[in-house]
């Protein structure tokens, strides 16, 4: 006979894994918080260019927190304690998350892009930090709500062991995770104010010159300068790594910019705050920039000409990002620090 | 970016399987979410990364072929690995799998460490030490 466990699960699609799993596992507690909203509680959005750490040999742009750390965040400002569990033992990993099911409980868990075969090819990098929920069994088959996806999927357990089990940067070793105690009372207008604050404190005040607005102008620096120091062939590289990281599935377009300018719109109405809808607008502009400058650089990297005018200009653009985002983060900062 | 302006460049990357999700904005200025097939761009990008990972392959290929390297170096090739991630995967140490990648201690490997590569590779042993397999078609 065919083994069915099947969990009735509200999958919902998000531009990010990560907002999206914590948003449809509450959605399944009765609680409803949509992807911009888990964004900003999170304090999600951020910016960093890592020039000594490489992946694949090239540097790492990030224009978000590090994985984990939105929903950590977030539980921590709504109320939600998260019981998270890795393994060294890949049988018991899946034992476990099948004793999950059966008590009818969805399970988050970490996984590779790598390994996951319902994704399409182009996409199947080695990421291993990609979050996914899974909902039920059926036979050999596990049934996944990835909130990439418009609708849900099913997976093969010898697949889902592979991308749990993924080896290399940052290994899932199995992790998985769920919400064992949910927010009784909690304080929307708290909680918003103070993702507000975390996020335009690390995107306008921090003292490091590789964070925040700062990286944004470290970034245009050194891009400058990629193509008499790398040549044509690596300097379109780094190029389209930069953009890749901004506009590839999971950013929501504008290296999750657009998300974040949605959570200040939705501030804004919770909490009857027009400024915050003015700050959106602005952010949303700085966005569009973002996009200009994505626009441009694949255009750069069509033509696989580095040449040093196209690059300048192109870090012209990124440093008027920065300026216009500082401006918008200080002020939510100055907004979020005195309010009364 | 507002809503109806939301790019629909479809390079078949996403391959039918589903349309991305983005969020923009409505005529009164406020957020909503639309989806999109791709956009130029970002299709430019992530191809030319596949140019990368593709020349690496064919370049292994080549070696392998000449007789400078085993066959597992193609394989890691394809797999998007190198020696560090394979090792994680067959639990032996990045100078080893270094080693295994040369024909002169290759073709020393016992069954139970091909076996090994061959479940990292996800493939079966026998087709994975067939180098007529990797003759292009």
């Amino acid at each position: 006979m065919r083994y069915i466990m099947k969990i009735d699960f509200p999958h919902r699609q998000s531009a990010h894994c990560e907002n999206g799993v914590v948003s449809n596992l509450l959605r399944f507690q009765g609680y409803d918080f949509d992807e911009p909203m888990v964004f900003g509680i999170g304090s999600g959005i951020f910016f960093t260019y890592l020039p000594f750490i490489k992946m694949g040999g090239i540097p790492v742009t990030s224009y978000r927190i590090m994985p984990g750390a939105i929903f950590k965040r977030f539980s921590k400002r709504i109320g939600i304690k998260v019981e998270s569990r890795t393994f060294s033992d890949q049988t018991k990993a899946m034992r476990e998350l099948d004793i999950m099911l059966d008590r009818g409980i969805p399970v988050g868990m970490l996984t590779s892009v790598f390994y996951l075969t319902y994704l399409p090819d182009a996409y199947r990098f080695h990421f291993n930090a990609h979050n996914i929920v899974v909902y039920g069994r059926e036979g050999n088959d596990y049934l996944v709500s990835d909130p990439v996806l418009d609708t849900v999927t099913t997976i093969a357990s010898e697949d889902l062991v592979r991308a749990r089990f993924a080896k290399g940067v940052a290994e899932p070793k199995g992790k998985m995770y769920y919400p064992v105690k949910l927010p009784g009372e909690y304080n929307i207008e708290e909680a918003i104010w103070r993702g507000i604050r975390r996020a335009s404190n690390d995107m306008s005040r921090l003292p490091a010159p590789i964070f925040g607005t700062n990286g944004i102008r470290y970034l245009a620096g050194r891009m400058r300068r990629w193509p008499e120091r790398l040549g044509d062939k690596k300097a379109i590289q780094y190029l389209g790594n930069v953009v890749r990281m901004q506009e590839e599935i999971g950013t929501g377009g504008a290296g999750f910019r657009f998300i974040y300018a949605a959570f200040l719109d939705k501030a804004s109405q919770l909490l009857n705050n027009p400024e915050l809808h003015e700050l959106s607008l602005q952010l949303t502009e700085a966005g569009d920039r973002w996009r200009h400058f994505a626009y441009y650089a694949g255009r750069v990297c069509k033509s696989r000409k580095s040449d040093l005018l196209s690059f300048g200009e192109l870090a012209e653009i990124i440093t008027d990002c920065a300026d216009r985002e500082d401006r918008i983060f200080g002020r939510l900062y100055e907004l979020s620090k005195n309010r009364k | 970016m507002k809503d109806e302006q939301v790019p629909q460049d479809d390079a078949n990357l996403l391959q039918g399987k589903f349309k991305k999700l983005y969020y923009a904005t409505d005529s009164k200025d406020h957020y909503t979410q639309v989806r999109s097939v791709g956009w130029e761009p970002e299709n430019i990008v992530l191809m030319q990364a596949w140019e990368e990972i593709n020349k690496k392959i064919e370049a292994a290929r080549t070696r392998v072929l000449e007789g400078k390297a085993s066959i597992l170096l193609y394989h890691m090739e394809r797999n998007q690995m190198d020696t560090s991630i394979l090792a994680g995967y067959v639990g032996m140490p990045a100078w080893m799998v270094g080693l295994h990648m040369r024909p002169l201690f290759f073709n020393m490997l016992g069954l139970k460490t091909l076996d090994r590569y061959a479940y990292a590779f996800k493939m079966k042993t026998e087709d994975m030490i067939d180098i007529n397999k990797i003759k292009s078609a």
